[in-house]
């Protein structure tokens, strides 16, 4: 066992997913040379040369829409867009093309294709560097979304996306790049589309993906010191499919939950999930299923990020609101 | 599920080890040292692929191409071809320009030139039957290419049946020409199946209707080509409108920086809906947007059909020898509307029309073979009746076709449905059966 961080773990899965099959192919601004501006890619131009990790031109829909055309062509790319807030201009490739080739093809055609891209806020980042953009692909049918927490996730739900014949986008959570973990890679942990407990608790559910689960589990402690509350923690980790069982397994235990995500509150998932538990818990609820989450204005410059950003008062806030009904 | 993504891939062979070949776009010209970027067919100052250029498949030769090709007037430094006077071999009245560099006429065989007249002429008569079935209700909408036959006729018949063609919507004559089955085309209109069927099977992808993002699927998947080192050539068809859009700036850009084996031929038909081409570009023409991607950009009469085919063969040959891509301008023109909701009287006249009806494509080219001695009385009936004979089928395949099954959807979205799509399909299922009864 050794202390590995989130950014070895995704550069293991790469390798060792570059060293299974050579038709996976890296590429992406800068993962070249420079081996990514997070150092994801360190290494791996090196080690498989520049016919499988290759640096791009600035051009994130051609990136994606590179990405299908090699897929078609029989490769398991993995592009990596930058940053959140760059995903956007290849929302036309993502959502019109890679979501539905497949399907245009009449299932004749399959698109292997990871979509990695560095996510979320909270390191004090310029404007367009921390975003949530989950919503935008968990709406389009055709795309999975995954979202790992822990670095032993990390590893195998990266694995498992480039396994997987169907397109998925991979949110890395960049502001747990640097935690570690104790252990032995290659691992394999749950199934990506499944959601997994973080802790056990009978009093409320806390449902949380990406950055927001350490902000759940920190929540979660203080509820047991400050309250005796037994706090639930989920961590979704797939977006799309959401778990839905896991969820409602727990609410029927609790029957009160709270949502954590950063991204904001308007049709986030957790408007999902709180549509899900109602439609199949309902008569288990106490409470109205509430959310913890960023606010509706735009991501803020980083010197206020940590007022906007849900911390552990705000879902705190709502784990006693839920609680005291 | 996965056949034909494999067979489409199958050639996993790589050209060297990795990290044995040259990084992409070392090959690549520098911009600076051409005073004679553009320049024309023939000129030496334009700088073809030097000794000691890395090229593509590890080797140090640049393309050969016959005297007369590209070869001679571009190479890593891009040149124009035909921007003045855009090369044309027949005259409007079928007449022989007199062009002979390359000697287009003798690249063709009897029997060769009766196909391509015989494509264009069923080409013509299945889209005229598209439109019908469109105006009786049975196509949702079409998209004629009336007017393009030559263009798209053309370019197919340089194509060989390995080479991988990525279409837009109004490619009817590049995909007949191919020996896909209109019928597929047809349900696409008819709105039964997105992308329409039958394509792949003749290495074609499905129809994309977003205008441009085909190119990055062509580029992509030609950068797959590169790497298995495959004697393939990619084609992405597009149009003058499509060169405004964003992805096929990505496209171009990234296809050279990566020298992949890509022709993308841009039908300049002169009209995108009602915007004409003018209020697309300040460009003098589209064939000069190459320059700045440092690709050979070609410009040609698209209604002369032995034209296209010479440029088009010229530049397929350009870039299997590793040349990398290469941008084909095809001047052509959009006769009926831009789709059959469209009204182009709104926004062009009569007298543009007959200009270009005087130069249709079919009329001339049979002129020529008439003249030539390849085509009379018995091929025009044989060709009229294989015509009839395709638009019956489409008539026959297409009217009144029972709608592909509303639950078959849940099974396209992915390679195996998730448990939420299983129940939005027995909710369909439900819904589908408390109908029936």
């Amino acid at each position: 066992m050794s202390a590995v961080t989130m950014v070895a773990a995704i550069n293991a899965a790469l390798r060792d997913a570059m060293d299974g099959d050579d038709k996976v192919v890296v590429f992406g601004e800068d993962v070249g040379r420079l081996g990514g501006v997070f150092r994801v890619t360190d290494g791996l131009s090196d080690r498989f040369g520049p016919q499988r990790c290759f640096d791009t031109p600035l051009a994130e829909s051609g990136i994606v829409g590179l990405a299908i055309g090699l897929a078609i062509r029989g490769y398991r790319p993995v592009p990596e867009l930058q940053f959140d807030g760059f995903s956007y201009p290849a929302l036309d490739q993502a959502l019109n093309q890679l979501a539905k080739y497949h399907s245009r093809s009449g299932g004749l055609v399959d698109l292997p294709v990871v979509v990695r891209i560095p996510s979320f806020g909270g390191i004090g980042s310029p404007e367009h560097h921390s975003e949530s953009p989950e919503t935008h692909f968990a709406h389009t049918a055709g795309l999975k979304v995954v979202c790992p927490s822990t670095p032993g996730d990390a590893y195998s739900m990266l694995r498992e996306a480039i396994e997987c014949p169907d397109p998925v986008v991979y949110l890395e959570p960049k502001q747990r790049y640097w935690t570690r973990e104790e252990i032995d890679l290659p691992l394999r942990t749950e199934p990506m589309d499944q959601a997994v407990v973080r802790r056990a608790g009978d009093d409320v559910t806390l449902v949380a993906y990406g950055n927001a689960v350490a902000t759940a589990m920190a929540a979660a402690a203080e509820a047991e010191v400050q309250a005796g509350l037994a706090v639930e923690v989920i961590d979704l980790r797939s977006l799309a499919p959401i778990d839905v069982d896991a969820v409602v397994a727990s609410v029927e235990k609790t029957g009160r939950c709270v949502v954590v995500h950063e991204a904001p509150r308007t049709l986030g998932i957790g408007a999902e999930v709180a549509a899900l538990v109602q439609e199949r818990a309902f008569y288990h609820l106490e409470a109205p299923v509430l959310r913890a989450t960023g606010f509706d204005t735009p991501y803020p410059p980083a010197r206020l990020e940590r007022d906007w950003l849900p911390g552990v008062d705000r879902v705190l806030d709502a784990v006693q609101a839920v609680w005291e009904q | 599920m996965a056949e034909i993504s494999q067979r489409v891939g199958g050639n996993g062979a790589r050209s060297t080890e990795p990290g044995t070949v040259a990084h992409w776009g070392q090959r690549r010209g520098t911009l600076h040292d051409a005073d004679g970027l553009i320049a024309g067919p023939g000129d030496p100052s334009a700088g073809g692929p030097r000794p000691g250029d890395p090229c593509i498949d590890g080797g140090t030769q640049g393309p050969e191409v016959g005297a007369g090709g590209l070869g001679a007037g571009t190479g890593s430094n891009a040149a124009l071809r035909g921007v003045d006077q855009p090369l044309r071999v027949l005259s409007p009245d079928g007449s022989p320009t007199g062009a002979s560099d390359p000697p287009y006429p003798a690249l063709l065989g009897p029997e060769q030139h009766r196909q391509m007249l015989t494509d264009m002429i069923l080409t013509r008569r299945v889209d005229a039957e598209l439109v019908d079935l469109q105006r009786q209700g049975q196509l949702a909408l079409y998209a004629s290419c009336l007017g393009q036959e030559a263009a798209q006729v053309g370019v197919a018949a340089a194509m060989r049946a390995q080479d991988w063609l990525f279409p837009q919507y109004r490619e009817l004559g590049m995909l007949v020409a191919r020996g896909v089955d209109p019928v597929g085309v047809a349900m696409m209109w008819r709105g039964a199946y997105h992308g329409g069927r039958g394509l792949l099977e003749r290495h074609t992808s499905p129809i994309c209707i977003v205008v441009g993002a085909n190119a990055l699927h062509a580029a992509g998947f030609a950068l797959g080509v590169r790497l298995d080192a495959a004697d393939e050539v990619v084609v992405a068809s597009i149009g003058d409108g499509a060169l405004s859009e964003g992805d096929v700036h990505e496209a171009l850009n990234m296809a050279a920086v990566y020298e992949v084996p890509c022709l993308f031929v841009v039908q300049n038909n002169q009209w995108a809906i009602s915007v004409p081409g003018r209020v697309q570009t300040k460009s003098a023409t589209l064939a000069h947007k190459a320059v700045a991607y440092g690709i050979p950009g070609i410009r040609c009469d698209g209604n002369d059909v032995l034209a296209t085919y010479s440029v088009a063969s010229d530049a397929l040959r350009w870039i299997r020898a590793g040349g990398g891509p290469v941008l084909l301008e095809l001047l052509t023109y959009r006769r009926g509307a831009h789709t059959t909701a469209d009204d182009p009287t709104r926004y062009r006249g009569d007298a543009e029309l007959e200009r270009w009806a005087a130069l249709d494509p079919i009329d001339r080219y049979r002129r020529h073979l008439v003249a030539e001695g390849i085509w009379g009385e018995e091929e025009e009936r044989r060709a009229a009746s294989v015509a009839d004979e395709a638009a019956a089928h489409v008539r026959a395949e297409v009217c009144d076709a029972a709608d592909p099954s509303a639950t078959g959807l849940f099974d396209l979205v992915f390679t195996r449905p998730t448990k939420e799509l299983e129940r939005q399909r027995a909710q369909l299922e439900r819904e589908l059966a408390r109908r029936r009864s």
